[in-house]
């Protein structure tokens, strides 16, 4: 067999033989991609919740009160009490709005709301829409469709892009940075460089390998997340099957090129681990793996969007959630950082090519 | 006869303030099918001289010729032609014995079936065996069928039975043994006498980046001016018995104090000296404790050498 066969083989061996890491690679994307896509679920909301001030007399009212208006919004949940324990059921939140009938005032009700409690604006909404049609029993309200609750739009599909960016920048630094670091300490470089073996052979070894890995992770990633509720999320990529796969190359390559030069010199486990969790860590923070990086503020976002993982990520979410071809690769994000020069092909095409290009002059193999 | 390796004014200085010279000047040559011996103390340049000749490190200074090519115009062939085991390379755990030879021969264009080098370090019935099942031995004996594999004509070993209990040892001496039966060459360091003296067609002594004595292990013994030495220590002190009135005794070559109180003699003779001996101790009123005779070691040349003992001389 060929050198390069052999030591392909030899790393598929290893790794199939190590089950904690076919856990940590394969295993826990999943597991996380389940948890998190079960836990943010998008559902419609079941419940507002109201309470209306009565008193003794008032009761009898207040009944028809809820008869009347649970008959226009089925979601509403009423409860009658007096103004004191309304009040203090807002205060700790088990209601959400109090009402109290006023035919002094102008509305014929006074509310009370409590704005630190996003349920309070929900319920205001409700009870100011209700008030509103018994004044003007002829005022129509609009129709509302459901548009948000389809594939591409949900939590779960955010996530999983999300998800394949991070698995592509752990594989490159850990699947690439890590074991050669390991192999260096082990002295095991030195002991290939001491045969004819081609240093070139070595490297596309890693790579072949890597790529492997890569679309057996992807491919389940995006397999478990296609099946039906309630093993998957029926996830379906509405874009370019081919712009994805030229996305996970790009991605897979470039963060490859970064492994490869935190590996060039360093000559402890403990060192690579440093610079490789001052590379990722921020990363899995600003990059919009679990949330957009929207939420940062603008003047971060220049530095953001140069980052490698949040170019991934946003060539992923367009190709995979909002149906893009090729202008994926091209996609400048919005705003004040537009521009190609913030697109994942040159992102990630600069970060990729500043590893190998500094790897070639840096590496040692002792 | 031919040279397998020829080193002339061969020098290696890391660049340090000041910086270390750890190789200064060293001068050897290996005929085809000998085994030859690096032997020295820990930090003696023994490794790095060994690196040089094996094409993984450069040297500072002077020539390095190996079977007959050098190393910055003829890598490729000469990486073909060598076999190397160096001082700790631990292999990939997960990986079987069989595959892990099986992807060494992979690199070599020639070179011997997996399954007979494994076999030429009787390591057939693991085959099968994971890496980090093996015993220290095991490993060692693995690390050395790699380097058998690609058939070298030259097989350099790093220390390779440091660390290792005496039977298996006396395994790798076999194998080495049996490569040199093929008319192959080796060159291996050590810092084990006994094994330089058992194993070794030749030896350099090497302290601090210098060959300080070169020849069969017989000869540097010989150079001694005598093969026998005689330990012994007193019971109490005696201050007239000293090296030098030791020296005056008949056939006695040489005298040295050993750190435990006691001296070590080298003589030529045992049966006469041991009477004058015995005779020059009772007219000093010295209690004999202990006393032994042997034949001299390699160890007793690199005391006799350097003023130091072997194992403590780092």
């Amino acid at each position: 067999m060929s050198p390069l066969s052999q030591l392909v083989l030899s790393r598929i061996r290893e790794f199939l033989r190590e089950p904690a890491a076919i856990f940590w690679v394969y295993g826990f994307p999943l597991v996380l991609a389940f948890i998190l896509g079960t836990a943010f679920r998008n559902r419609p909301v079941e419940s507002i919740k109201i309470d209306v001030v009565v008193t003794d007399e008032t009761r009898a009212e207040g009944e028809k009160l809820v008869a009347r208006w649970k008959e226009k919004d089925p979601r509403l949940k009423v409860e009658l009490n007096s103004e004191a324990d309304a009040l203090d059921r807002l205060r700790t939140a088990k209601t959400s709005l109090v009402v109290t009938p006023d035919p002094a005032a102008s509305a014929r009700y006074r509310t009370v709301a409590d704005d630190n409690q996003p349920g309070s604006v929900l319920a205001k909404a409700a009870a100011d829409v209700l008030i509103l049609r018994e004044a003007n029993p002829d005022a129509k309200v609009p129709e509302a469709t459901q548009a948000v609750d389809q594939s591409g739009g949900r939590y779960i599909d955010f996530l999983v892009p999300g998800l394949i960016g991070t698995n592509l920048m752990g594989g490159g630094l850990f699947g690439v940075g890590f074991l050669i670091v390991d192999m260096r300490v082990r002295k095991l470089l030195k002991r290939y460089l001491a045969t004819p073996m081609r240093k070139s052979d070595f490297m596309l070894s890693i790579a072949l390998s890597r790529l492997l890995f890569t679309l057996i992770e992807i491919a389940l990633l995006l397999g478990v997340a296609h099946l039906p509720a309630p093993v998957g999320f029926g996830l379906t990529v509405h874009g370019n099957w081919l712009v994805l796969g030229l996305l996970v190359l790009l991605g897979g390559g470039c963060f490859a090129g970064v492994g490869l030069l935190i590996a060039s010199r360093v000559r402890t486990l403990e060192t690579a681990s440093g610079f490789m969790n001052a590379f990722m860590l921020p990363q899995w923070l600003v990059s919009g793996v679990f949330f957009s990086s929207d939420t940062f503020p603008a003047w971060l976002q220049p530095l953001i969007q140069l980052l490698p993982l949040t170019a991934l990520n946003n060539g992923l979410r367009a190709v995979v959630n909002d149906g893009a071809g090729f202008e994926a690769l091209l996609l400048a994000p919005g705003g004040h950082w537009t521009g190609v020069f913030f697109s994942p092909l040159v992102v990630l095409g600069a970060w990729g090519g500043v590893g190998f290009f500094g790897a070639i002059k840096l590496f040692k193999w002792r | 006869m031919s040279l397998a390796i020829r080193v002339a004014g061969l020098t290696k200085t890391y660049p340090a303030n000041p910086p270390v010279e750890a190789v200064r000047g060293v001068d050897l040559e290996v005929k085809t099918g000998e085994c030859f011996g690096l032997l020295g103390p820990n930090g003696a340049g023994k490794t790095t001289t060994l690196e040089i000749l094996e094409g993984l490190l450069e040297p500072t200074g002077g020539e390095v010729e190996v079977l007959g090519g050098r190393w910055d115009k003829n890598e490729r062939d000469l990486r073909e032609r060598i076999g190397i085991s160096l001082q700790e390379t631990r292999l990939s755990d997960k990986l079987n014995v069989g595959e892990t030879v099986a992807l060494f021969r992979s690199f070599y264009k020639k070179g011997i079936p997996a399954e007979e080098a494994i076999a030429r370090v009787s390591l057939q019935e693991k085959v099968r065996a994971f890496v980090d099942k093996l015993s220290g031995g095991q490993k060692q004996r693995l690390a050395i069928a790699c380097a058998l594999v690609g058939d070298p004509d030259l097989l350099f070993l790093d220390e390779p039975t440091t660390g290792l209990d005496p039977q298996s040892r006396r395994q790798l001496w076999d194998v080495i043994r049996e490569f040199k039966a093929r008319g192959r060459t080796v060159l291996l360091t050590t810092h084990y006498m006994d094994e330089a003296e058992k194993l070794c067609d030749r030896v350099a002594i090497i302290d601090h980046g210098k060959v300080i004595a070169l020849g069969t292990p017989n000869e540097l013994i010989l150079q001694l001016g005598g093969e026998h030495v005689i330990d012994f220590t007193l019971d109490g002190s005696a201050a007239h018995v000293t090296p030098e009135v030791l020296q005056s005794v008949k056939s006695v070559r040489s005298a040295r104090p050993t750190p435990d109180g006691g001296f070590t003699l080298t003589v030529s003779d045992p049966p006469a000296a041991l009477p004058a001996l015995l005779e020059l101790l009772r007219t000093q009123g010295a209690k004999l404790a202990g006393l032994t005779t042997r034949h001299a070691t390699l160890e007793d040349v690199f005391v006799n050498l350097t003023g130091r003992q072997l194992r403590d001389a780092d």
